[in-house]
């Protein structure tokens, strides 16, 4: 039963992973660019009609859709996204230069967020409607009203123009230049997750088996640490999975403002540059790297919950 | 009458209804707010000058003031938050109530190419349509479109099956009811009031989106004012001027907390339940 079931969620893995090489691939071809002139006007040369002509054919640029696409997945399946455009390396091995740098950044991030969203979470919900739970809901609705791109601004301005005790410029890689980037993706979301912290304990607090605990005279920090927390954390697993897949796709903007050298820059980059296999490759890697991470974590229910084995999952 | 006191039992509601009423009346009449000054003509001569008397929140490298750009960059921001909203709703709820009320293979599809769409992180997708497609305001909001739609089909299609077997709907259908009657007389009516609250509770979200787009350069072209990329321009002045990016930002968050209350509010006269 469980097998047949991972079974069919693979098989739909991959029905929905070849939507997306043709959709990814449809993009760059009804794009209005022309790669091959972008190639050649990257490298600071304008070439001629024939040149083009000549280069478009040899690249396969003037087959039939199919073809072309068909010829596209036959290479990415051999891991082969073909080369760069602009900075005129394969796109995997840059790809994969910049994994490791957002992974980094992502984690460090997800670290800061729960040593903030937790215990606000916790004391919020233990002192709800005490001038300590308006505090943390008050901010908490700030923190979500703010741009991403301006908390990270406004942080650059005060710790690095004015304090100056982090670099502007975080390209070296190290924890002193990674640490504003991570608090910037950290304090967005630790708002979210702070109000959801809030909500699970809540939830916990109300079951009837803390009343029992409570009657039967068991201290409150026992009730709180030993049976609500746990508790209360399944949840949060689920959404902690989430958003670290979501992170790794979402670290654009701040990788932007930071100069951080991670995918997402890379990928504006690209972008900005029409460099179409490079978007190509990041675009469907993110979406496996994605998918796998959200399989891990619909996998990982049953083993950390029992009662949602029982469960039938909503789709 | 009866209106007066829906108003006045619903204060929060009333009060950010208003507010939200001031930022539009503010865009649309944006000439009147500032006096007639031209967002796109500065003089150079009054470059970067920090805000004074003259220029309440400065001036820009252009010498452009920056408190008109402000005012008239709602305008843009508005438009395209509004019509991702509005174009979001419509093609999710269409989608997700055509799935949940034909199902077989029609539901198939349309989920199917919804899960698609889920299978790519939050901006990828949209950075690559937008970036892709070239950059402008329509191309910013067909990428945001095509990367949160699902959620709305996802919600209407589960709101419909809910009622698809009921008796009364079978009943209807037995007895003859033509299709589009079903659609819009049932599983719409069911399902619009949830839907209305995710809308208007999505407002300060899409804005944000947005705004991170055209921030990457990726939304309005520039000349025009629009808040994401004045950030953007800012962020080269940062140290020489920081009013460029504290005012645009200041108003980027003023807006979404003010859509975020009046959806709050929508979703407490609505559905007492959630709150």
């Amino acid at each position: 039963m469980k097998k047949k079931k991972l079974a069919l969620r693979l098989a739909q893995i991959l029905v929905v992973l070849v939507g997306i090489s043709f959709v990814t691939f449809l993009l760059t071809y009804l794009s209005p660019g022309d790669p091959v002139r972008n190639m050649y006007t990257a490298a600071g040369i304008m070439p001629t009609e024939e040149l083009v002509a000549e280069i478009r054919e040899e690249l396969g640029l003037n087959d039939p859709l199919p073809t072309q696409y068909l010829r596209w997945l036959r290479n990415c399946l051999r891991g082969d996204f073909g080369k760069s455009y602009t900075l005129n390396k394969p796109v995997t091995e840059l790809l994969l230069g910049r994994l490791w740098p957002t992974v980094k950044l992502t984690l460090l991030s997800m670290g800061l967020m729960l040593l903030m969203a937790v215990p606000l979470g916790m004391l919020s919900a233990v002192y709800k409607d005490r001038w300590i739970d308006y505090l943390v809901r008050g901010l908490t609705f700030v923190g979500c009203a703010m741009p991403n791109f301006w908390v990270g601004l406004l942080l650059m301005l005060a710790f690095c123009v004015h304090i100056k005790a982090f670099p502007v410029i975080s390209s070296a890689g190290d924890l002193r230049s990674i640490f504003l980037p991570a608090l910037t993706l950290a304090l967005a979301m630790s708002s979210k997750y702070t109000r959801q912290v809030r909500t699970a304990v809540l939830e916990e607090l109300n079951q009837d088996y803390v009343v029992g605990a409570r009657a039967r005279g068991v201290r409150e920090s026992v009730i709180l640490w030993r049976n609500v927390f746990p508790n209360a954390l399944l949840p949060l697993i689920t959404m902690f999975g989430l958003s670290i897949g979501s992170l790794l796709g979402g670290t654009s903007v701040v990788e932007v403002i930071f100069s951080y050298p991670g995918l997402g820059n890379l990928a504006v980059s690209a972008i900005t540059s029409s460099d179409y296999n490079l978007i190509q490759g990041y675009v469907l890697w993110l979406a496996l790297i994605y998918m796998v991470i959200n399989l891990l974590v619909d996998a990982s229910y049953g083993a950390v919950d029992p009662r949602m084995r029982a469960k039938e999952q909503i789709r | 009458m009866k209106k007066k006191n829906f108003f006045l039992a619903h204060k929060q509601f009333t009060f950010f209804l208003i507010l939200a009423l001031l930022i539009i009346l503010g865009a649309v009449f944006a000439p009147v707010v500032t006096g007639g000054a031209d967002p796109l003509k500065g003089s150079l001569t009054e470059a970067l000058e920090a805000p004074s008397r003259a220029h309440i929140f400065g001036t820009d490298k252009m010498g452009r003031d920056i408190f008109t750009r402000v005012i008239y960059g709602a305008r843009a921001s508005l438009s395209a938050t509004f019509g991702v909203v509005a174009l979001i709703f419509l093609v999710g709820t269409a989608a997700g109530v055509t799935a949940g009320y034909f199902g077989g293979w029609v539901d198939g599809v349309i989920m199917r190419v919804a899960d698609m769409m889920l299978a790519f992180p939050g901006l990828v997708l949209a950075l690559a349509v937008a970036g892709i497609m070239g950059a402008s305001s329509r191309n910013a909001i067909i990428a945001i479109v095509l990367v949160n739609w699902t959620k709305y089909a996802r919600l209407s299609r589960s709101l419909v099956l809910k009622i698809r077997d009921r008796d009364y709907v079978s009943a209807a259908i037995v007895t003859g009811s033509k299709t589009k009657h079903m659609l819009f007389s049932y599983m719409l009516p069911n399902a619009l009031p949830t839907l209305i609250i995710t809308a208007t509770t999505d407002i300060g979200g899409m804005m944000l989106e947005l705004a991170a787009l055209s921030f990457l350069g990726f939304g309005t072209r520039p000349p025009a004012p629009e808040w994401g990329y004045m950030l953007n321009e800012g962020r080269a002045c940062m140290q020489s001027a920081p009013w460029m990016m504290i005012f645009p930002g200041l108003a980027i968050f003023l807006v979404v907390v003010v859509f975020n209350m009046l959806g709050d509010s929508v979703r407490d006269i609505l559905d007492p339940k959630e709150a």
